[in-house]
């Protein structure tokens, strides 16, 4: 209760400088709630415990990635303050210590990333649709089957794989990666895009079919735009996956520079003999940099599609 | 032919990914517009347009290996002679695999309930609040690391240092024990508790898994919901119990069956910070060693044969959450 | 800049395929290049190779940077002066990624196989992959190295591998000058080792560091410590039976070993200066459980000749400096077992630019252009290489000891042993018996228990 009056006041000075004039939205009104929730001390404890907790490992890496190598195995991080040694000299091992430029790795990463996005994503939402609105024999066994398949290792897959890609000549080529991906991320993605598409009302989609449109139609041109916030989503855990992956490009690609991404690259960084912090702390920043900044610009994107109020009945 | 395949220079590496990416929409977009005559066409022949490239490349990538995989646990080490259920004996008759299943349990339980709850807890805390990308993007933060790195950084987190003059700790977990003025602890090396820390690693990834889709299922909560549940004086976990929770279930069953999958799988962890070693090895990881170090091809595809088995249940408990949609709808 | 400049030739020539007037002038191109250098190497030696212009070979390996870098630099002789080009792959995957290819039908042209165990599956398993080495090949090898070396690359009576680098296992590391300022003085047998240990007991320290903490691979370090000890105690012949198994893994001499490996690593006293105590050892990163030498928490460390990469830059490797090794003494002075390791290669392909490599490298000429590329942590079993051209002195005594006729070199007993127990039970029960205190006896009767039948 006491909360509460604060909160209102909160929410319309915010609209007035939003130069929203006018009615109070529905929107603002939830944001009101929402503000309210947090205006409580032990939620808004809550949240920014599990905030720093969450941080702290990641921060740690960061900060030790700029301190000197004899500094990190005999000190801690939080020393660092007292301590305020810094050096550069981690990162410029990572990016220039090799007989291949870093950039190259940086293209290969890109390239092998952006088509095993998009594939998946974009055979997955066919998939899922078929599943969730044409009706055919055999569809919840078919649809079961090719959910159970998430939990096949990679591994297993490697040798059958590999031994096709070598007898198609395809061995060692962008290919080979691509399709590899774009396998093994079908079943999560089939998975949770049909999860969202049947949630998609029914009502919808028969206006749709009344007024004589097929189904690529209707998949295009009404189920696509509502699903954009859920496509968004999975791409970015895609693309997250991917980006990560070192097994499937090392596996396929071989360790070539003509292809090998980031990952491979990094996991040299450990060197041949055991890890050394201080060359892996850098190189794991410069790895996890562009999966932030991708997360940073969908994270705006899906948020305010969902926003929009389109998937609401 | 040979343009297609090497690629050397950048600009000849962008242009083969635009080529692929062109190559997949022509053909997906032939396919599609050979299908969708207004005039009937037969149910079967649009789900098999919309269906055809994911089931071929499914029971090429994953379907084919997955039966070799059965066939081979019934080898030899050698994947050579037929042994029968030889491999299955061997690993339920080791002492260490009851270690190694119990292990895998506590796995596949803990992970996906507390990531999830944490997860869910979080997004309905910050949402529409004015620090809600920021706070959101700290939760995500470890996402955007490899299971490897994650390894990495956890391991320098519980790293032991002896409390002995001279010697400085260089684990944060350790040194906040020595502030408390509590000896310091080797955190891998006690059983069973070593499996928790290790669990903890794989916590902090998915969280944001959880959270971030979690968030987007809690946006979707239609307003009027919302609205007349506030008029009817509900509120803080009120709210949460009886109009968050239910509103977002099928989004719940998914993330924990994702993340239950996705738990089962996980080995780098295992293998990054302890090897397996002091009891704390899952299924997933005996299977890569097997496998791959020790070569043990038959024994190895039976631990991924069990793999398979121990998802089961999650199967069965999506049909049924599948069946209950199916009515509702 | 070179590589690059290479790797744009090639991507020049690929895409040209078939068109022998651009492949030409792209190759008088590289002779361009090929002839600054060869003013330093005298490409006369590289005439047997013949003229391999426009053929690459393919090679895999576990050596990952820096050292690859140092590898690659010491092909460039070869490249220069025969026109071929080497691709060269490191991986820290590599153990299990080369049987996935060879699976697959996509072998590398040339592997280094890090232990002998692995080349004989290797051979076993894919009878066809693995190429037997050629004439040229089997013709340096008899000529530069001793007949065990030979013999770790023979399976069945047939040579496929050739050493290409070496280690020595059985050092200790010390502080030269802090055992100057205490007083100590390195010791020559075992005794005076433990009696060492025992002062600087005495003298309020603790002597010992030890870590085997190696990721997927931890335990091997300890693997290392009871082999070295094995040598000591039971001596080389039963050594060699106990590695091929023609005695049981868990043979009284061997449990008398492990129990004088006990009597340091497990004694309290003695271990773990800086790190902790017994069990500290199985969670301490190998490579950075020395450490505490420099940094005055502890005294000695057994480690090989390939420790030094992992001390902090500024400290002086010598045997006056900062931190130096001296060999793991035997019983008596007079009896000096000598533990050690290498890499081999082996050839995937009889195509004559692979053949040609792998005589390259298994010739003088490559190790000492290897050497004088390798500024520390290398050196060669092959008895052509130029000691001098060793920048660290410590390769330089590793050299010394190994081609010492009085030192009996023992290879690696775990590289050796079957992959089931040389890269699985060994490892973790070593690992198991330091961790949670397994008793001798239990562990080696388990790692008995897991060896292959056939």
């Amino acid at each position: 209760m006491t909360a509460a009056i604060p909160s209102t006041a909160l929410v319309d000075s915010d609209a007035t400088a939003k130069g929203r004039t006018g009615r109070l939205g529905r929107m603002d009104q939830r944001a009101g709630i929402a503000r309210a929730r947090l205006a409580r001390p032990w939620t808004s404890l809550l949240a920014v415990v599990l905030a720093i907790l969450w941080t702290i490992p990641t921060f740690g890496l960061l900060l030790t990635s700029f301190r000197p190598r004899s500094e990190i195995r005999t000190s801690g991080w939080w020393t660092f303050l007292q301590n305020p040694e810094t050096t550069l000299d981690n990162y410029t091992e990572v990016l220039f210590g090799s007989g291949t430029q870093f950039s190259t790795f940086f293209v290969n990463s890109v390239v092998i990333t952006i088509p095993a996005v998009v594939i998946p994503i974009s055979l997955a939402l066919l998939a899922a649709y078929a599943f969730a609105w044409i009706d055919f024999k055999g569809r919840n066994i078919l649809f079961v089957a090719v959910f159970a398949l998430q939990v096949v290792p990679i591994q297993v897959t490697l040798i059958p794989l590999l031994t096709q890609y070598v007898q198609w000549g395809l061995s060692g080529s962008f290919w080979t990666i691509w399709l590899s991906h774009s396998i093994f991320a079908l079943p999560l993605a089939i998975f949770l895009l049909h999860n969202f598409m049947k949630d998609i009302p029914k009502s919808l989609v028969e206006a749709a079919r009344v007024d004589g449109a097929g189904h690529v139609t209707i998949f295009f041109r009404v189920l696509l735009p509502l699903l954009t916030p859920a496509i968004a989503s999975f791409a970015i855990f895609q693309f997250l996956w991917v980006w990560n992956d070192l097994l499937v490009a090392l596996t396929f690609a071989g360790g070539s520079p003509d292809v090998a991404p980031l990952t491979v690259r990094v996991a040299e960084l450990a060197g041949t003999r055991g890890a050394q912090w201080h060359v892996l702390s850098a190189g794991a920043f410069i790895a996890m940099i562009v999966p932030l900044v991708v997360f940073l610009m969908l994270q705006r994107f899906f948020v305010r599609g969902l926003l929009a109020g389109s998937v609401k009945g | 032919m040979d343009w297609l395949i090497n690629a050397g220079s950048t600009g000849h590496k962008f242009v083969l990914m635009f080529v692929a990416i062109m190559l997949f929409v022509v053909v997906m977009g032939a396919i599609l517009l050979a299908v969708d005559r207004p005039k009937r066409v037969p149910g079967w022949v649009v789900a098999a347009a919309f269906l055809g490239p994911t089931v071929i490349g499914l029971g090429f990538g994953l379907v084919y290996p997955g039966l070799r995989t059965v066939w081979g646990s019934l080898l030899d080490s050698k994947g050579k002679d037929y042994v029968g259920l030889e491999n299955y004996v061997r690993v339920f008759s080791e002492d260490q695999f009851q270690t190694v299943l119990r292990n895998t349990l506590m796995w596949v339980i803990l992970v996906p309930l507390l990531a999830t709850l944490i997860g869910l807890v979080y997004a309905v805390l910050v949402d529409r609040t004015r620090f809600e990308y920021l706070a959101k993007t700290l939760i995500f933060l470890p996402m955007a690391i490899s299971m490897v790195g994650a390894g990495i950084i956890w391991k320098f987190v519980y790293e032991f240092r002896p409390d002995q003059p001279g010697v400085n700790q260089i684990g944060i977990l350790n040194q906040l024990l020595v502030w408390l003025g509590l000896p310091p602890q080797q955190f891998l090396l006690s059983e069973p508790a070593n499996t928790l820390f290790l669990i903890a690693v794989m916590i902090w990834i998915q969280t944001g898994f959880a959270m971030t889709v979690l968030s987007a299922a809690i946006k979707a909560i239609p307003d009027d919901i919302v609205e007349a549940a506030r008029l009817d004086g509900l509120h803080g976990t009120k709210m949460f119990r009886f109009i968050t929770v239910p509103s977002i279930r099928p989004a719940l069953v998914v993330v924990v069956t994702t993340i239950a999958m996705g738990t089962l799988k996980v080995f780098d962890i295992v293998r990054t910070m302890t090897g397996g070693n002091f009891g704390t090895s899952v299924v997933a990881n005996e299977f890569y060693v097997q496998s791959f170090r020790i070569r043990d091809l038959g024994l190895g595809a039976a631990l991924a044969v069990i793999l398979f088995v121990l998802v089961i249940p999650l199967v069965i408990y999506n049909v049924r959450q599948l069946r209950i949609a199916e009515e509702i709808r | 800049m070179n590589s690059m400049g290479r790797r744009r030739s090639r991507a020049t020539a690929v895409s040209a395929a078939g068109v022998l007037l651009l492949v030409g002038a792209c190759g008088s191109n590289d002779e361009g290049s090929a002839e600054e250098t060869a003013a330093a190497i005298d490409c006369a030696q590289f005439e047997q190779y013949g003229d391999l212009e426009g053929k690459t070979v393919s090679v895999y390996t576990s050596i990952v940077d820096p050292e690859a870098e140092e590898q690659r630099a010491s092909y460039k002789p070869f490249e220069d002066c025969t026109g071929a080009e080497i691709e060269y792959e490191g991986s820290r995957e590599f153990e299990a990624q080369l049987p996935v290819r060879l699976t697959a039908g996509n072998p590398p042209d040339i592997a280094y196989i890090p232990q002998p165990g692995f080349l004989k599956s290797l051979v076993e398993d894919f009878p066809d992959a693995v190429t037997p080495a050629g004439e040229a090949v089997v013709a340096n090898a008899n000529e530069f190295y001793t007949p065990e070396w030979v013999e770790y690359g023979t399976v069945d009576g047939t040579l496929y591998a050739t050493p290409l680098g070496a280690n020595v296992k059985s050092f200790v590391w010390y502080s030269p000058s802090a055992f100057e300022g205490a007083g100590y003085e390195v010791p020559t047998t075992w005794d005076e080792l433990m009696d060492l240990s025992q002062q600087i007991v005495d003298d309020g320290a603790i002597p010992w560091c030890a870590g085997i903490e190696s990721g997927e691979a931890t335990g091997w370090p300890a693997t290392d410590w009871v082999e070295d000890v094995v040598l000591r105690t039971a001596g080389a012949d039963v050594y060699d039976q106990w590695v091929n198994h023609e005695i049981p893994f868990n043979d009284p001499q061997i449990v008398t070993a492990l129990g004088a490996v006990g009597d340091i690593l497990k004694n309290p006293e003695y271990v773990n200066g800086g790190l902790g105590g017994v069990t500290s050892i199985a969670t301490s990163a190998w490579n950075e459980s020395a450490n505490g030498i420099p940094d005055g928490t502890c005294w000695l460390h057994r480690a090989a000749n390939f420790y030094q990469a992992n001390w902090d830059e500024g400290l002086e490797v010598a045997e006056d400096g900062d931190v130096y090794a001296f060999y793991l003494p035997g019983k008596s002075a007079s009896d000096k077992p000598l533990l050690g390791g290498g890499e081999f290669v082996t050839a995937f392909s009889d195509r004559p630019e692979v053949q040609a490599f792998h005589a390259y490298l298994s010739s003088p000429e490559w190790a000492n252009a290897k050497a004088s590329v390798t500024g520390q942590g290398w050196f060669s079993a092959n008895s052509g290489l130029d000691s001098s051209l060793l920048q660290s002195p410590i390769d330089q005594l590793s050299y010394e000891l190994l081609t010492d006729p009085s030192y009996t070199f023992r290879f690696d007993g775990s590289d050796q042993m079957p992959g089931a127990v040389g890269a699985g039970t060994f490892w973790t029960e070593m690992t198991a018996w330091v961790a949670s205190d397994k008793s001798d006896q239990d562990v080696l009767t388990a790692i008995e228990a897991s060896w292959p039948s056939s």
